[in-house]
């Protein structure tokens, strides 16, 4: 008879590659590699095989869509959690992208692949330029002026009827295709994603954070506020306009509706439900909120009820969000070993 | 005296509202030399501070650095001139580790400038130049000291944070605000060699305290400050016998005390 029983204990997986500090990790074997790996590899996977999952051109467009929010709660994201600058100008950076874009395009005649880049560093710039005097503000101020500009703009775009007034800029050219279309939105939304983890990360980073722990003492270590906040901004806005130079050729439209306060409100919703301060959590914020609002459509005019509701139970049962919920999980992850 | 000193400052006065926080006040520090400012609660000993580097603007004066004016530049532009400060109420970086606090500092025009891109030229990068700084500075590199969240460090160490994030600037003048206040004994006797190790290495200390016994130790000139003016200025033996320091702020039986241990 074997009297010999094997113990077990359980192990948890991060603590043995992790390496005194969060964030720095030492790999030495294939599992350990994985455990780290695999998470980023399905999310990128299951980004690039999104489109070909899709079931219809309706659902096609829902991704574009998705996407091009995910950029507005990436950079809201960076903002508020990275920099400490609330910003509710995700419709300011919309409206401008697509404005510039369709000018560009419709006036001047440039093809897609120029207005792409023209507006996302014009819009950047722009927005950064405008929102440069409100930078010493912060917090709900801050908030206050973002909110405030897209309405501004579209009011004076309505009264001056400059760019086409309210019937807006028409006939923008399109994506030669459907595939262009969500491929390269989805590839942007992967560089900006990992671009921005990285970017925070590095000693840069740093200094973004250090301006929303203590602003004060980063001016005492010899650094500018205001400069690395217009950098931060610049960045935030430049990716919200790429997204509003998108829409602009999705619809081959642009026009007021550009500086709906959607553009503001979702990404926010979508950051407190993914999970602030993550930059994954905002994106996958978007991948539930925005098809739900879709299939919501279903109850009509109820639709906002509905949608509101779900977002009260969110807010009140995990309001942490689900990936700080679900990194927390992961990294608690044990495995049996023998002792 | 006729030599030009390393920082001059000439004429500061500052009002908040109605309130005169200090009027008229003029100093001169030297070169490698410790100076103690020193005066009851509220004698505008931190708003002193906070006009030489920036951070308050002052309504007149005028601030010399090395001949150079730098009256009411912005609290960075003067840091990058190598004045730097520390603050009474620790400013760290709550939600960084020990070492990653002192990045920030190192990407600083001025670290930049002899540290490279990277960050410490020959020396690696920023983060292990700052394990080193703080290694100088008292926490022990081999322990986990330096890799927690600074929210979760001791005041003692929040100070010595404090005066390696003027380190990583590679300062000529420390503005030390109050380093001793709120440590225990033990710390503060541990805190001394440091000081007296900065002022070897050539860096010039401007110090605020209340810790009068410490400072006298390491301080060569004091300044006492009542109601935003300026009493005495002189060698600590000399400035603790004066009558109207006496009146202002120690009261004489104090006096007597600190003479014996000074």
């Amino acid at each position: 008879m074997d009297t010999h029983t094997h113990e077990r204990r359980k192990e948890r997986l991060d603590r043995g590659i992790k390496v005194r500090t969060e964030g720095i990790y030492a790999i030495s074997s294939w599992q350990e590699t994985s455990y780290l790996v695999l998470p980023r590899l399905i999310l990128i996977l299951g980004l690039l095989l999104l489109p070909l999952l899709m079931p219809s051109l309706y659902w096609n467009r829902v991704t574009s869509i998705v996407c091009i929010y995910v950029l507005l709660a990436l950079g809201f994201d960076f903002l508020s959690n990275f920099v400490g600058l609330v910003s509710l100008g995700g419709a300011f950076f919309i409206g401008t992208g697509g404005y510039i874009a369709a000018i560009l395009n419709k006036s001047l005649g440039f093809p897609i692949y120029l207005t792409l880049p023209m507006a996302t560093l014009g819009g950047g710039l722009i927005c950064t330029l405008l929102l440069l005097p409100c930078l010493p503000l912060r917090g709900v101020y801050f908030a206050i002026v973002t909110l405030m500009y897209p309405l501004v703009l579209a009011r004076i775009i309505e009264a001056l009827n400059i760019f086409g007034g309210t019937d807006g800029i028409l006939g923008v050219a399109g994506f030669p295709g459907k595939g262009v279309e969500q491929y390269l939105i989805i590839i942007i939304v992967i560089i900006a994603l990992f671009g921005l983890r990285r970017l925070v990360n590095e000693d840069i980073g740093l200094v973004f954070r250090g301006v929303k722990d203590n602003d004060q003492a980063v001016r005492a270590s010899g650094l500018s506020i205001t400069l690395y906040k217009s950098i931060a901004v610049f960045i935030a806005s430049a990716l919200g306009s790429l997204g509003g130079a998108y829409i602009a050729h999705i619809y081959m439209w642009s026009g007021i509706s550009q500086f709906a306060l959607d553009f503001s409100i979702i990404p926010i919703a979508a950051t407190v439900v993914g999970g602030g301060g993550t930059l994954v959590g905002p994106l996958l914020g978007c991948f539930i909120l925005v098809p739900i609002s879709e299939l919501l459509r279903a109850f009509g005019t109820l639709r906002i009820v509905f949608y509101a509701l779900l977002l009260v139970v969110f807010i009140m049962f995990r309001s942490e969000g689900i990936m700080v919920y679900a990194q927390r999980k992961y990294h608690q992850f044990e495995r049996w070993v023998k002792v | 005296m006729s030599q030009e000193g390393l920082l001059d400052v000439t004429g500061v006065s500052k009002y908040f509202g109605g309130i005169q926080a200090l009027l008229d006040v003029s100093f001169t520090v030297h070169q490698g030399e410790v100076f103690g400012i020193i005066g009851p609660n509220g004698s505008g000993k931190t708003t002193l501070v906070n006009c030489i580097t920036g951070f308050v603007r002052m309504d007149s004066g005028r601030i010399l650095h090395r001949g150079k004016d730098i009256t009411n530049h912005p609290p960075n532009r003067i840091a990058n001139l190598g004045i730097t400060r520390t603050f009474q109420i620790m400013r760290p970086y709550y939600s960084l580790p020990a070492y990653k606090n002192l990045v920030i500092p190192l990407f600083s025009p001025r670290a930049r400038r002899t540290g490279g891109w990277r960050g410490g030229g020959k020396l690696g990068n920023r983060e292990t130049v700052s394990i080193d700084i703080l290694e100088e500075i008292g926490f022990e590199r081999d322990s986990f000291v330096p890799y927690k969240l600074a929210s979760s460090l001791p005041t003692g160490y929040l100070k010595r944070l404090e005066l390696a994030r003027c380190l990583a600037l590679r300062p000529e003048i420390i503005l030390c605000d109050e380093v001793f206040s709120g440590l225990s004994m033990s710390e503060i006797a541990s805190m001394v060699p440091l000081i007296e190790k900065l002022q070897m290495d050539g860096i010039t200390l401007i110090m605020v305290e209340h810790r009068l016994k410490e400072l006298f130790r390491v301080a060569n000139r004091v300044m006492v400050l009542n109601f935003g003016q300026k009493l005495i200025e002189g060698p600590p033996d000399r400035v603790i016998e004066d009558e109207k320091v006496k009146e202002a702020y120690l009261g004489s039986e104090k006096v007597l005390e600190y003479k014996f241990e000074v």
